[in-house]
C-alpha cells in the first residue's frame, strides 16, 4: 500500500520557477501518466519524487511520511531516465543487475530476473554488450530493463519508449499493459504519446508550464476537458478551435462565426446566460464532423473546401479552411476527397465544446 | 586523414609540369600529373612536420646518441675529447659489479613507487572529497595546487628549512607536543621518508587536478542512476565513479611514475643523497658519477639504463592511451 502525495510542491532553479504549487495524489497501485508539452516540468516532477532534485517549497509524502530529507535509495523507487543513464563501464547484464547486487540478491535469483525481463524486452542477445555498442532504442530498452528487474514499490518512467520504432513501441506498450496487470505497483509514466497515455493510464495528468491543467481518467479528459489547453492536448488529431459569438438572448441558442452558424443543445441555455451576445471560443474534434451527402440539407451543416487531403488507409484526414480558420476534419472511411473539391459536414450540437475566451475554461 | 590532406593541397602551388592552375585543379589531368599530385597529397603532412622533426633530431636524438656513444668510452671530465678510449661494454659491466648502483636502484624504485602510490591515493581521495560544492572551495583548490607551481629547487629549500633540526618548524611543533626532536634528514632511517613526504606534498596536486577534471566530466546521470539503484556514497564511488575515472588515473599514474624516476633537484638540495646512500636516487648517482668522480662514460652508461626504464614506462603509457583512443572512437561511432 503506497500512496504518493505532492503538496504545494514548487521547484525553482535560481530565479526560474519551473513548478508552481503542484498538488497531486497518486493512489496505491495506480498507473499515473504525466503528459504535457516539452519543458513543462514532467521530468523535474519525477526527479523530485525520486529525490534527485530538492523541492523548493511544499512537501512530498510517500505513505503519509514526508520524504524531502530522504535520499533516493531510501524512497524505494526505480526509475527509467529520459536519457537512459546507463553505466557506461558495465555490460547490459551488469547494468540490469546493479541494484540487485547492491541489495544482496542471490545469484540465481538475479540471473532469473534478468533473463525474464530481457526476454520481455527482446534484449537477450545484448546482455554481454556495453552501452556504447547499442543503438538508441536498444539502450532505452536496457534502461527499462534495469528498472523492471527491481522490487521497488514505485516505478518512475520518463518517456521510456520515445526512441523505439512504431512496431516495437506498440509491442512494448502491450508488454507494459500486461506487466501492469501482473504486478500491481505504483507507476508514474511520462510520455508524449497520446495512445500510450490513453491506453496505459488509470489517470492522466496534463501539465503546462509547471502547473496541472487537469487530472482525470482518460475518458474524463477526452470527453470533459476542463479547459481549452486540455481539450487541445488530448486527442489526436487535436480539437479545432474557432472564434465565434454567442447569439444574443432574443435569438436562438447558437454560435455564429466566420463562415458558419451552429445551433447548441437547449440544455446549455442556463449556463450560457451570462455570455449571450458576447465572444466565445468553440471547439470541435476532427471526428465530430459527419459528412452529409451533397444536396441533402441538414441542420448545423458547414461547407468545407478541401485544402489538403491525407488518406491514411483506415480513414481520411482533410484540412480545410472555414472562414479564416484552419480546420482538420476526419471524414472516416469514406473515399478520399480531392483537393479543390469541397465537402459538406454537420456537427451534432452536443459535440460542440464552448470556452470562455478570456479564462479558456470550459463553459 | 584524407580530408585534411586534400584541403591542404588546395593551397599548395603546383609545379608548372603539372600543367594545372595553382588553385583550381582541372577535372581531367594526365596520369603523371595525377601521380605527382597524389605524391604531394601524401607527403604534405610530412612536409609540415619537417621543421619539428629537425628540431627534435638536434635537440633530442643527438644527445641520446651521443650518450650511447659515450657509454662505450673511457673518458674523464676535463680531459680532451680526443683522449677518450673505446672500452666496449666495460662501463656497463662495472655498473653491474658496483653494489652502490644496486643500492641506488633500490632507493629509486622505493622512492618512485612509494611517492606515486601515495600521491595517487591522496590525490584521488581528495578530489572525491572536495568534489561537492562547498563554500570557499574554489579558493582552497587554488591554494592546494600551489606546491606544484613552485620551482623544484625552491621546494627543496623550503623543506630543508622545515626539516632543520634546530630551526625547523616541524621540530618546533614536535617539541611543543613533547615528541622531541626528529632527525628528519640526518638519520638513515628517516631521510628517505622525509624526502618522500616532500615529493608527495609537491605532486599530489597534480593527481588531484586530473582526478578532479575526470570527476567533473563523469556522466552525471549515471551517478544519479546509481543513487536511485540504492548505492550509498561509498558504493557509488567504488562501483561507478572510480571505474569511470580509471583511464585518467592510469595515465596520471604513469606520468608521475616517469617523472618520479627522474627527480633530482629536490633531493639534491635536501640531502644530496645522504646520509650515506639512503636517499641517493639514480639520477643523483649519475650526476655524482659524472661531475664528482668525473667518469663520463660510466655516467652515460648508467643514464642509458635509467632511460631504458623510463622508456619502458613511456611505451606503456603510449600503448595504453592508444588503446583508449580506439575505444573512444568506437564510442563516437
Ligand atoms: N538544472 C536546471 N536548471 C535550470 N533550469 C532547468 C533545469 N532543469 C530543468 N530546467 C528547466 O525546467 C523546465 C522543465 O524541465 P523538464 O526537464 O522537467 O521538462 P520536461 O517536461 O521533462 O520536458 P521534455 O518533455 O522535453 O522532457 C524547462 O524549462 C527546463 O529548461
Ligand atoms: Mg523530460
Amino acid at each position: 500500500m503506497v500512496e504518493i502525495v505532492l503538496e504545494n510542491v514548487a521547484k525553482r532553479f535560481g530565479p526560474i520557477s519551473v513548478i508552481e504549487g503542484l498538488n497531486l495524489t497518486m493512489r496505491d497501485n495506480e498507473f499515473t501518466v504525466l503528459v504535457g508539452p516539452s519543458g513543462c516540468g514532467k521530468s523535474t516532477t519525477l526527479r523530485m519524487i525520486a529525490g534527485l532534485e530538492d523541492v523548493s517549497d511544499g512537501e512530498i509524502y510517500i505513505n503519509g511520511k514526508p520524504v524531502s530529507h530522504l535520499e533516493p535509495k531510501e524512497r524505494d523507487i526505480a526509475m527509467v531516465f529520459q536519457d537512459y543513464a546507463l553505466y557506461p563501464h558495465m555490460n547490459v547484464a551488469r547494468n540490469m543487475s546493479f541494484a540487485l547486487r547492491l541489495a544482496h540478491y542471490d545469484r540465481a535469483e538475479i540471473a532469473r530476473r534478468i533473463e525474464q525481463v530481457a526476454d520481455m524486452l527482446g534484449i537477450r542477445e545484448l546482455l554481454g554488450r556495453k552501452p556504447r555498442e547499442l543503438s538508441g532504442g536498444q539502450r532505452q530498452r536496457v534502461a527499462m530493463g534495469r528498472a523492471l528487474v527491481r522490487d521497488a514499490s514505485t516505478f518512475l518512467f520518463d518517456e521510456p519508449l520515445s526512441n523505439l520504432d512504431a512496431k516495437l513501441r506498440t509491442q512494448m506498450r502491450a508488454e507494459l499493459a500486461l506487466m501492469r496487470q501482473r504486478i500491481r505497483k505504483n507507476m508514474i509514466y511520462v510520455t508524449h504519446d497520446q495512445i500510450e497515455a490513453m491506453t496505459l493510464g488509470d489517470r492522466i495528468i496534463v501539465m503546462s508550464k509547471g502547473k496541472i491543467m487537469q487530472a482525470g481518467t482518460p475518458e474524463e479528459l477526452f470527453k470533459r476537458p476542463a479547459n481549452k489547453f486540455v481539450a487541445g492536448f488530448i486527442g489526436s488529431p487535436s480539437m479545432n478551435f474557432f472564434d465565434a459569438e454567442l447569439a444574443s438572448n432574443d435569438g436562438p441558442l447558437a454560435v455564429v462565426g466566420d463562415g458558419f452558424s451552429l445551433g447548441l443543445p437547449l440544455d446549455a441555455a442556463g449556463r450560457l446566460k451570462a455570455h449571450r451576445g458576447r465572444p466565445i471560443t468553440i471547439g470541435i474534434r476532427p471526428t465530430a464532423f459527419q459528412v452529409v451527402a451533397d444536396g441533402q440539407s441538414a441542420e448545423n451543416a458547414i461547407r468545407a473546401p478541401v485544402v489538403v487531403s491525407e488518406y491514411i488507409g483506415s480513414n481520411s484526414i482533410v484540412m480545410s479552411e472555414i472562414g479564416h480558420t484552419q480546420v482538420t476534419i476526419d471524414i472516416g472511411s469514406d473515399a478520399p476527397i480531392a483537393v479543390g473539391e469541397s465537402v459538406q459536414v454537420r456537427v451534432a450540437p452536443e459535440a460542440i465544446y464552448l470556452f470562455d475566451p478570456a479564462t479558456e475554461r470550459v463553459l | 586523414m584524407p580530408t585534411t590532406a586534400d584541403q591542404t593541397t588546395l593551397h599548395v602551388p603546383q609545379g608548372p609540369a603539372l600543367g594545372d592552375a595553382p588553385s583550381r585543379p582541372r577535372p581531367h589531368t594526365g596520369r603523371r600529373a595525377r601521380r605527382g599530385k597524389r605524391l604531394l597529397n601524401r607527403s604534405t603532412p610530412y612536409l609540415f612536420l619537417l621543421p619539428a622533426l629537425a628540431f627534435m633530431g638536434v635537440g633530442l636524438l643527438y644527445p641520446v646518441c651521443r650518450s650511447v656513444w659515450l657509454s662505450f668510452q673511457d673518458w674523464k671530465l676535463g680531459m680532451a675529447p680526443e683522449s677518450a678510449v673505446f672500452s666496449g661494454w666495460e662501463n656497463y659491466l662495472s655498473l653491474l659489479r658496483d653494489p652502490n648502483v644496486y643500492t641506488s636502484t633500490g632507493v629509486t624504485l622505493t622512492f618512485a613507487f612509494t611517492v606515486v602510490v601515495l600521491e595517487v591515493l591522496l590525490g584521488v581521495a581528495l578530489a572525491l572529497l572536495l568534489e561537492r560544492p562547498i563554500r570557499g572551495m574554489s579558493l582552497f583548490r587554488t591554494v592546494f595546487i600551489l606546491p606544484m607551481m613552485v620551482a623544484p629547487v625552491v621546494v627543496g629549500l623550503i623543506w630543508r628549512f622545515m626539516y632543520s633540526e634546530q630551526f625547523g618548524i616541524l621540530n618546533k611543533i614536535a617539541k611543543a607536543v613533547g615528541i622531541g626532536g626528529v632527525p628528519w634528514l640526518s638519520s638513515q632511517e628517516m631521510a628517505l621518508t622525509s624526502v618522500i613526504i616532500a615529493d608527495v606534498w609537491q605532486w599530489t596536486p597534480f593527481i588531484f587536478i586530473l582526478a578532479m577534471a575526470a570527476l567533473q566530466s563523469l556522466p552525471a546521470s549515471a551517478i544519479e542512476a546509481a543513487r536511485v539503484d540504492g548505492a550509498n556514497t561509498w558504493q557509488t564511488i567504488w562501483h561507478v565513479k572510480l571505474p569511470l575515472m580509471m583511464p585518467v588515473i592510469i595515465i596520471a599514474t604513469l606520468l608521475r611514475l616517469i617523472d618520479a624516476f627522474k627527480v633530482l633537484e629536490v633531493i639534491y638540495i635536501m640531502t644530496d643523497g645522504g646520509p650515506g646512500l639512503s636517499t641517493e636516487i639514480l639520477s643523483l648517482h649519475i650526476y655524482k658519477t659524472a661531475f664528482v668522480s668525473q667518469q663520463l662514460g660510466r655516467a652515460s652508461a648508467l643514464s642509458n639504463l635509467l632511460l631504458l626504464i623510463v622508456l619502458a614506462l613511456s611505451v606503456a603509457l603510449f600503448v595504453f592511451s592508444k588503446a583508449r583512443e580506439r575505444q573512444a572512437r568506437k564510442v563516437a561511432m
